[in-house]
């Protein structure tokens, strides 16, 4: 048990130093020095309660996939209706309780009508992503299957997450972490953000953009009572515009959507002086720009955002170029907000705070200087309690727990792991139960001694018969940290990460480093009688 | 130099003669304790119960207008807040739950949030906003859920392992005496309404590896001297492998007390909670380690012949034919 070959001890020593010095960048940097730049930098990251951030939890219904789905597949098949040649007229279509289903009008097309509609049943890798079936002969109902809805739901998400990054990369601001969790749900956290309501706006706009014509025949007094005449659907103007609390009605169909567009600037309207946002067209949403407007000259289209109609213009010309200006009582940020929106994308699917935590960055500051006082005082204490119990042996206590937090923090460096508020109590907890071996070794000790052992036969004794509960502690204590793992999001992680790791560099320290120089030293001076 | 001894060697402290009122008392506590979350309720800060809690420090007063700041959220409409100083004179936390029927809104506590502190920095242009939190109803539930899932999940995870390391009756009183660190635990939350957050749920994880601490150390000695002492009677036994142990007990809980309490005083505020509720949890765990641990195993039963092999039908056979019997 006492016995360390040269080759341990260079071994064990080695290992110490390592993790040791891995931690030299981190305290560097804690307490303002400047870390060589020539060298590796690990560095312990620290979570958004001390660096200061914003945590967001955004979440999308998936209702609204269902719904988007069933109105993409309204538009797919009225086009393949039509276009069929010769065309199959259809009627009676309705898009409602999570199916849809139309009629045609002559049964003889059933047929041809379910060849073309049959490749749009299947998904990219051959799954079955919708069940067709004929009732009566004549109406076709098309249901989502579940493997369907999963595919549709993941790809929303999966595109979601991606504008949600563009987004934040228009703020310009440093590290943004952007993860999807679940099925429904993305969190987004942002370091050292200056205004989290900014970035709750940009993600809360789904900027959806779409221009539809302005259904003339509608009676005012029905629009006004939310009455919609066929084949129109009625939107209310945006909050800030002057019609606001006024509505309008649109045709549903023939419009055309604003997310094929290569680009989107905030302005100025040099004639009205108004803030404008000038959005350009690919080149096929050009097409069916200028299409659309050639058709229309002299009427009113309105352009919708999110449900809710910005303005409703007169097109007095064709626009043929591709570009168009949108005008919607804008402030500057909402004009700004909104461009950004455009050019990163709609999102597919709305996406709402479910969960915020923000902390500044003085709060964050204050944490860690408190934090860093009461650690430095509560290891102290700890020292000077060891050191009056244990003496020479309460010595290699101490020395094994400035080793244990040095390497506690450089392999948190190393693996990059996260230094949160609760990390700061786990050091402590570390701190104060780290000694824990040390005081059942040396009271083992004692123990033996009071019972005549010799002094190498007591140390050894007590290293042995003390390591049996110490082992049992640590893995209760383990078991505990993957519960608190398991169960925490974001600092609570960081606490159990300190608390798992502390666990195995005390163990070290406190067991294999304290025997290490105790022996060395019970070699060299060969004491009759040691003080414990 | 004289080393310091806070316990005496070879203490002989009757522990367990008073083993059947002391449990009567951690009962009493138990029971107690669930009375207290009953009857009064823990005191759910927005993890658990939803709404929004915003953190403001005024730069230029020296100390907060909490009557005002009252009146000001309050005439928001959604319900009065609980407006407390947090952290300094000058700084205050203020929350304001998730008003009734909004626990299925997505967005609602976000947006309860935003108007919140515009309201505060508009009225008060040196109000800087330290932190904010908001909830959701659907999130807080799923907090819940996983909160009492991991707590019940770690508590059963550890009493299974010290069933196997040890015997079943030493898992029993584990398990007995984790129920009563963490009701008790809980009960003081109830009492002194103190919020309880996601991180007093991290503490009382901590709590249920730390507690049994002590319990193992006198467990495993108990183990020992059942080995040594085959014919002594339990409840000496007990009282034997206690007082052996008694100077470990004390020393390795006040080490970590000491550790603990510097934190609590110079701390970050945000982390008062989650470390009163280790400290508390500490002293708790100490006295059920002595207390719950201990006599449950006279009443369960163990006997040195459960650390000694019994003798199989097999080998009394294979005896018989060495002609040992």
């Amino acid at each position: 048990m006492l016995d360390f070959p040269l080759w341990k001890k260079l071994w064990l020593w080695g290992l110490t130093l390592a993790a040791a010095v891995l931690a030299l960048p981190s305290l560097f940097n804690v307490s303002g020095l400047d870390w060589p730049s020539a060298l590796p930098n690990p560095q312990v990251n620290l979570g958004l309660d001390l660096a200061g951030g914003s945590h967001l939890l955004l979440e999308a219904r998936a209702a609204d996939v269902r719904v988007q789905r069933l109105e993409n597949m309204e538009e797919n098949v009225r086009q393949l209706m039509r276009n069929a040649k010769p065309r199959i007229r259809i009627g009676d279509v309705s898009t409602g309780e999570g199916r849809m289903s139309f009629m045609l009008e002559s049964p003889a097309d059933i047929d041809r009508a379910r060849g073309l509609i049959e490749p749009l049943m299947q998904g990219v890798n051959l799954t079955r992503e919708w069940d067709l079936s004929v009732v009566d002969g004549q109406r076709i109902v098309l249901a989502p299957t579940s493997a369907g809805i999963d595919t549709a739901l993941d790809d929303a998400m999966e595109s979601a997450t991606e504008v949600v990054r563009r987004r934040i990369d228009e703020l310009g601001t440093r590290e943004p972490t952007i993860i999807r969790q679940g099925d429904t749900r993305i969190v987004v956290q942002v370091p050292g953000l200056e205004d989290p309501e900014a970035l709750k706006n940009l993600l809360g706009q789904t900027a959806q953009l779409e221009f539809k014509m302005v259904d003339l025949n509608a009676l005012p007094e029905n629009v006004q009572a939310g009455v919609a005449p066929a084949g129109s659907e009625i939107f209310p103007y945006a909050p800030g515009t002057p019609q606001a609390g006024q509505f309008e009605a649109v045709r549903r169909l023939g419009g055309i959507r604003g997310d094929s567009l290569t680009g989107a600037q905030a302005g100025v309207d040099p004639t009205s002086n108004q803030n404008v946002v000038n959005i350009t067209f690919d080149a096929q949403g050009g097409a069916k720009f200028a299409k659309l407007t050639t058709e229309n000259v002299g009427k009113p289209f309105a352009i919708i955002l999110d449900g809710q109609v910005l303005s409703a213009p007169n097109i007095n010309e064709p626009i043929i170029g591709g570009r168009a200006q949108i005008s919607g009582s804008f402030t500057p940020e909402s004009a700004n907000n909104l461009a950004i929106s455009l050019r990163s994308g709609a999102l597919p699917v709305p996406l709402t705070v479910v969960e915020e935590r923000t902390v500044g960055p003085d709060l964050g500051a204050d944490s860690i200087r408190r934090g860093l006082l009461a650690m430095a005082v509560g290891s102290i204490a700890v020292i000077v309690l060891m050191v009056a119990s244990y003496g020479r042996f309460g010595i290699y206590s101490t020395i094994a727990l400035v080793f244990n937090v040095l390497m506690l923090l450089g392999i948190m460096a190393l693996g990059n792991f996260t230094l949160t508020l609760p990390g700061i109590a786990g050091f402590v907890i570390t701190i104060g139960a780290a000694v824990d071996a040390n005081v059942l070794i040396n009271e083992r000790i004692r123990e033996e001694r009071a019972r005549g052992r010799k002094v190498i036969a007591a140390v050894e004794t007590g290293y042995k018969e003390a390591s049996r509960a110490i082992w049992d502690a640590n893995i209760t204590n383990f078991i505990a940290g993957v519960a608190l793992f398991a169960f925490g999001s974001g600092p609570v992680k960081g606490f159990a990460v300190v608390l798992v790791v502390g666990l195995f560099t005390s163990v070290f320290t406190s067991m294999v480093l304290t025997r290490m120089w105790v022996a060395g030293w019970l070699r060299k001076a060969r004491p009759a009688d040691i003080h414990i | 130099m004289k080393l310091l001894k806070l316990v005496p060697d070879n203490t002989n402290i009757k522990f367990l003669k008073l083993r059947v009122p002391f449990f009567v008392v951690s009962i009493v506590l138990i029971v107690g304790s669930w009375a207290a979350v009953l009857v009064n309720g823990l005191n759910f800060g927005v993890d658990f119960a939803g709404g929004q809690e915003v953190r403001i420090t005024f730069e230029e007063r020296e100390v907060a207008p909490i009557p005002s700041l009252r009146e000001l959220v309050g005439g928001l409409g959604y319900g009065e807040p609980v407006v407390q100083e947090f952290g300094g004179p000058n700084a205050v936390s203020i929350r304001v739950a998730l008003p009734e029927g909004t626990e299925d809104t997505p967005g609602a506590a976000t947006a309860i949030g935003a108007k919140v502190i515009a309201a505060i920095t508009e009225e008060y242009p040196d109000a800087r906003t330290d932190g904010n939190d908001t909830v959701s109803g659907k999130v807080a539930g799923e907090f819940r859920n996983s909160a009492i899932l991991a707590l019940l999940a770690a508590m059963a995870a550890v009493s299974v392992y010290i069933w196997v390391r040890f015997e079943w009756q030493f898992g029993v009183g584990a398990m007995f005496a984790l129920v009563h660190d963490v009701s008790v635990t809980l009960g003081l939350f109830a009492l002194t309404q103190m919020e309880f957050s996601l991180q007093i749920v991290a503490a009382i994880l901590a709590i249920i590896g730390y507690s049994l601490n002590d319990t193992i150390v006198v467990y495993d000695r108990i183990r020992e001297n059942l080995k040594k002492y085959r014919k002594m009677p339990l409840p000496e036994l007990l009282d034997l492998s206690v007082n052996e142990t008694l100077a470990r007990t004390i020393m390795t809980s006040l080490t970590l007390f000491v550790a603990l309490i510097p934190l609590l005083i110079f701390g970050p505020p945000s982390l008062f909670g989650m470390v009163a509720a280790i400290t508390a949890g500490l002293f708790i765990g100490t006295y059920s380690s002595v207390y719950m641990a201990g006599p449950l195993l006279i009443w369960m039963g163990v006997t040195s012949n459960s650390f000694v092999p019994q003798e199989t039908a097999m080998d009394r056979q294979e005896k018989i034919a060495r002609g040992e019997v």
